[in-house]
């Protein structure tokens, strides 16, 4: 109806490629591995009782330089989900604002929102749209949680370069210290009855963990007042946990810490 | 071969902006009026679903009379075309006179250049860093603009008066909304004040207080509080 207008559909995305194609990122013809790009390190996803809790360490690295040292790694989506990313920065942020926009773009053509499982299909749509850069060493790893409201409760899931969704019942930690929060999160006994103020406690100590064991991933930072980005996701939408709190629970944890050696 | 048949540019207009004002007169009106914290609109609407108000963008509102189809594919195209401009600058750079200008070129392109033109009358709300904006666009790609209130369909005379007459600057929700009201009562074309409740009333609003997507519906429940006592 527009000039230049000749897609008709509801997904942004799509109709960037088919009226817009300047407007698209094309990472084509370089081989990025041998760059020095900024990339994302740890982030992770644990369920508890109110819903889901996704946080970041804010280290980006540029080769074996700090590239940033307050890089936000979660992202607020909607009323309902995150998403979090590690990989090569620059394309994963393009992506969560490609993410946003399609979600958005959707909620206003059609006049509702789409499900949970409708969104996750379409963040793997969009990393299927970036296997051939992904190929070429822009690998990006994004975590997407949420809260579900058809089942009530929170959700997480993991991807591949492919586009390969997978659900994660409790909790998943991706990145270069992710196998390390990891480790540290899965001795988290029963997620459903995991308060908001343990499951804080648990992100911060499983990204500490991660911190101490990677050299890539960001500790805490008092002197400059860095805290990782942490944001809740339950039935009445997604807050951020403020860094005065932040602060709070990790000199809760330090405390013990200390009396415990 | 045969010539075809000479008919004058200025009746062919005519009968054109004939048939289109027919058309639109046959619809349901819709106000917009400014309150302390946002805007409000309002239209008569009987059907649940089939939306006369809609989200374009983090400040901006679009209002459509006339045919459904033809408006909506309008609306569908504003919300592209600013979600296009957002994603290429910034959020803050999607300005509604901009779309309204898109609206105006569409409207006048198509009633110079198509056998039919469009039926429908379109209203681009937007609130602003201060007060807010009313670009109301006819059917032959005309464009007004408005500060504090605004009305499209019906009798729009009829229904501008009714609101002069009510509003004020800081304004409150509830009495912008009961205003809307009254005026959409008083326009002689839709129901009575007293049908006029939650149940065939489509109200949205765009609220100042919220951050980001400022557009938010009106639910039954809150219209009817809005609107009861």
């Amino acid at each position: 109806m527009f000039k230049g207008q000749t897609y008709a559909g509801d997904s942004f995305y799509e109709f960037l490629r088919v009226d817009h194609p300047n407007l698209l990122p094309n990472w084509g013809g370089t081989n990025w591995a041998d760059v020095s790009l900024i990339h994302g390190t740890t982030v992770l996803a644990l369920v508890c009782k109110d819903g889901v809790l996704m946080a970041g360490d804010r280290l980006a690295t540029e080769g074996h330089a700090v590239g940033t040292r307050d890089l936000e790694k979660v992202f607020r989506i909607d009323e309902t989900c995150m998403m979090a990313i590690a990989g090569a920065a620059g394309p994963a942020i393009e992506m969560v604002r490609m993410f946003q926009l399609e979600l958005e773009h959707f909620e206003k053509l059609d006049g509702q929102p789409l499900t949970f499982e409708g969104k996750a299909n379409r963040l793997s749509f969009l990393l299927r749209q970036n296997l051939p850069a992904a190929m070429q060493g822009l690998v990006v790893m994004p975590l997407f949680a949420g809260f579900d409201h058809d089942k009530g409760r929170g959700r997480i899931y993991k991807f591949d370069i492919t586009g390969g969704r997978f659900r994660e019942a409790d909790s998943y930690s991706t990145g270069s210290g992710g196998k390390d929060a990891r480790a540290s999160l899965k001795k988290i006994p029963r997620h459903e009855e995991l308060t908001r103020e343990q499951a804080i406690e648990a992100a911060v100590e499983a990204l500490m963990d991660a911190a101490d064991e990677d050299r890539a991933t960001g500790g805490i930072d008092v002197a400059r007042g860095i805290y990782p980005t942490t944001k809740i996701a339950t039935k009445t939408g997604v807050e951020d946990v403020s860094d005065d709190e932040l602060r709070r629970v990790y000199e809760r944890i330090l405390a013990g810490r200390k009396g415990g050696s | 071969m045969s010539a075809p048949f000479y008919v004058s540019p200025e009746q062919w207009y005519q009968d054109k902006a004939e048939y289109a004002r027919k058309g639109i007169a046959r619809g349901k009106p819709i106000v917009a009026l400014e309150y302390d914290s946002g805007v409000v609109i309002m239209a008569e609407n009987r059907s649940a679903t089939l939306r006369k108000i809609s989200e374009i963008y983090d400040r901006i509102a679009f209002g459509g009379v006339g045919k459904l189809d033809e408006y909506e594919n309008l609306r569908k195209a504003g919300v592209r075309y600013a979600d296009m401009r957002g994603y290429s600058f910034s959020r803050e750079d999607v300005a509604g006179k901009s779309l309204a200008n898109e609206y105006s070129t569409v409207l006048g392109s198509v009633f110079t250049r198509e056998m039919k033109s469009l039926e429908v009358e379109v209203l681009v709300v937007e609130i602003l860093d201060k007060g807010c904006a009313f670009y109301q666009i006819r059917y032959d790609g005309s464009m007004t603009d408005a500060t504090h209130y605004a009305a499209i369909g019906g009798d729009g005379d009829k229904l501008l008066d009714q609101i002069r007459g009510g509003w004020s600057a800081g304004i409150s929700l509830r009495d912008a909304a009961r205003l809307g009201r009254r005026a959409l009562a008083g326009s002689g074309n839709g129901a009575s004040i007293d049908d006029l409740d939650e149940r065939n009333l489509e109200i949205a609003i765009l609220d100042r207080t919220r951050r980001g997507r400022t557009f938010k519906r009106v639910s039954a429940e809150e219209s009817r509080a809005l609107l009861s006592g």
